[in-house]
């Protein structure tokens, strides 16, 4: 198992590398790292473009995979995700509130010192937070989760938010509705370093926490009950799974809007692959989900260059078709109620 | 020595619906009980109550202390649940399912070690599962599951066992296994047994002391031949039988003669 997790790490470094290198612009790697701090294409496209925008990708991706082990082991659902169930929605609803109304509050890092971050990642989180809550309330009956209510209340839910979304676009001037939109398709475009750096820590700061879990997400997959008789204090892992997951999500979901199904396949490809113990099943997935998106969000540079595709898309047109296989074997399985 | 389990005057409604009402019962160590009664007279409520996924009105102690007490992981290694149904959507194997046994007795970052894999060993051995400890759990019949349901209790080190209808999707063979496998639990590891029953018979044969609930009170409390009486029984399920005893003159079978 430790054997899985080492290969995955070891492809992921190749998967980063390799995805730096590829792209529209060839690049001399030699040159690149010769001039390093001086200023030279190679290099600038190399090491300002690429490697933080690649950084970005494995973060994002490794963090929805992530969200969606825990989300599928919480709500005992193999469909659930952060996407299907609104909560990427409610997320994106939040940066948006954010982006509208406080666009040039910026909370200063060391007195200003390293500079200034936004507060979207902060709306962000609270609007995850706030529907995943939401959501979890509705779909609970009698202190019983229903699978499909579960993933209907995330259907609605998806769609009240873009309706509410679409309206705020609508009543926004034209050049913030087009980078509203940009951002919502779900782009992973070069951010600074130092963005990359905080999305960084919230990521591994959400995930570390849940990681710590992982023997209590192994028992609450056998329900509710079996897992309070097994010695697990059912209520607060909850709220700690929400909000650690609710940080991860919003973090994410500021700065490279909704990139859908990554937390949907990749647990599912790797609960084939090392079994459902979530205390291995997590980095995996983490590192699995890295390695996918960065090599979707390659495509996405490569695949009409010069101009670029939203990665969103490119994770869209291998997850929807996943979704609907998914969603047909456990019909015919009979999902358990 | 204080009774493992004592409750005095418990009572626990769902919303305003009560289910329990004044339940006294005192369960000592060591001791079988069997718990009767019709579908809805709370038996499923009152082991609920006891392993604390639950909360009543009313005094629970275990082993003298106030069940309030008590810490969700120390109340499970004290008590171990076999539930009515066990829906398991994730696929695990069987060896993993009874080391999450012992889930409250190694650190939550650390993996199983040597003495949680000697446990879960044993505990298949006593359920006769070890044989498939490798396969994943929902590719097992009804009863292979069952045993290994028990085999994770076990893993817990409990003290007291309790036990929702353990024999009830099972054929006739396996439903007397786990019945027999109850009775050595009971008897040669000193487990102390409560289990909510659906079949007289069974219970009569096993179990020496039964608790037959009604409306969520207690209508008798003693040895199968004091519990099930012809009166009882058309009393608490409106169906006429006779009730013969067996050899030993100790444990009474039914027969059912309404409404043929």
């Amino acid at each position: 198992m430790i054997l899985v997790n080492g290969c995955l790490f070891l492809l992921l470094i190749l998967s980063a590398l390799g995805c730096s290198l590829l792209g529209p612009v060839p690049l001399d790697f030699v040159r690149a790292f010769e001039n390093i701090f001086s200023p030279d294409p190679s290099a600038e496209i190399l090491f300002r473009t690429r490697l933080p925008r690649v950084l970005l990708g494995v973060a994002i991706g490794g963090g929805m995979a992530a969200c969606g082990v825990v989300l599928q082991a919480l709500l005992r659902n193999p469909l659930a995700c952060p996407q299907m169930l609104g909560v990427s929605g409610g997320a994106s609803l939040g940066g948006i509130l954010g982006l509208i109304f406080f666009p040039h509050w910026l909370l200063p890092i060391a007195g200003g010192l390293l500079g200034e971050i936004s507060w979207v990642p902060l709306t962000a989180f609270l609007g995850a937070l706030l529907s995943m809550v939401l959501i979890y309330r509705f779909s609970l009956f009698h202190g019983r989760l229903h699978p499909y209510h579960l993933l209907l209340s995330g259907v609605i839910f998806n769609s009240f938010i873009a309706a509410v979304i679409m309206f705020l676009n609508s009543i926004v001037d034209f050049y913030q509705a087009q980078g509203l939109l940009f951002w919502l398709m779900g782009s992973l475009s070069t951010r600074a370093y130092l963005t990359v750096g905080f999305i960084w820590i919230y990521i591994v700061i959400g995930f570390l926490w849940l990681w710590t879990k992982g023997l209590s997400l192994n028992l609450i997959t056998l329900g509710e009950e079996a897992a309070m008789q097994l010695g697990v204090e059912t209520g607060a892992l909850q709220r700690q799974i929400f909000v650690a997951s609710s940080l991860m999500i919003g973090a994410m979901v500021s700065v490279s809007g909704m990139i859908g199904f990554v937390g949907l396949m990749i647990p599912h490809v790797m609960r084939l692959i090392v079994g459902s113990d979530h205390r291995l099943l997590l980095p995996a997935s983490f590192l699995a989900g890295g390695i996918f998106l960065c090599w979707a969000d390659t495509l996405a540079r490569i695949l009409l260059a010069p101009a670029e595709l939203p990665v969103g898309i490119i994770t869209a047109f291998f997850g929807g078709p996943f979704f609907l296989f998914l969603l047909y074997r456990e019909g015919t399985k009979k999902l358990a109620l | 020595m204080n009774p493992a389990i004592r409750t005095n005057n418990l009572t626990f409604a769902y919303k305003d619906k009560p289910v329990l009402d004044g339940v006294s019962l005192s369960v000592e160590s060591g001791e079988m009980v069997g718990i009767l009664g019709p579908n809805g007279s709370g038996k499923t409520t009152l082991l609920k109550v006891f392993s604390a996924v639950l909360t009543g009105q009313g005094e629970v102690k275990l082993n003298g202390r106030s069940i309030k007490t008590y810490g969700k992981r120390e109340l499970s290694r004290l008590f171990a649940v076999v539930p009515q149904e066990n829906p398991i959507h994730f696929p695990y194997t069987v060896a993993e399912i009874v080391l999450m046994g012992r889930a409250s007795y190694h650190s939550p970052l650390a993996l199983e070690g040597k003495k949680d894999l000697e446990v879960a060993r044993t505990s298949m051995e006593l359920t006769d599962s070890l044989s498939f400890s490798d396969r994943y759990l929902h590719e097992l019949s009804g009863g292979e599951k069952q045993r290994v349901i028990i085999a994770r209790a076990l893993a817990q080190e409990p003290q007291i066992l309790l036990l929702d209808e353990p024999s009830a999707f099972l054929d006739l063979k396996h439903q007397v296994q786990i019945f027999e496998l109850m009775r050595r639990l009971n008897r040669e590891h000193d487990l102390t047994i409560v289990a909510a029953l659906h079949d007289l018979n069974l219970a009569a044969l096993f179990f020496p002391r039964l608790v037959m609930l009604r409306d969520g009170r207690i209508y008798r409390d003693g040895s199968p031949k004091e519990v099930l009486t012809e009166e009882t029984i058309e009393e608490i399920y409106g169906i006429k039988v006779r009730v013969e005893p067996d050899a030993s003159n100790e444990r009474p079978q039914i027969f059912i003669c309404s409404p043929l």
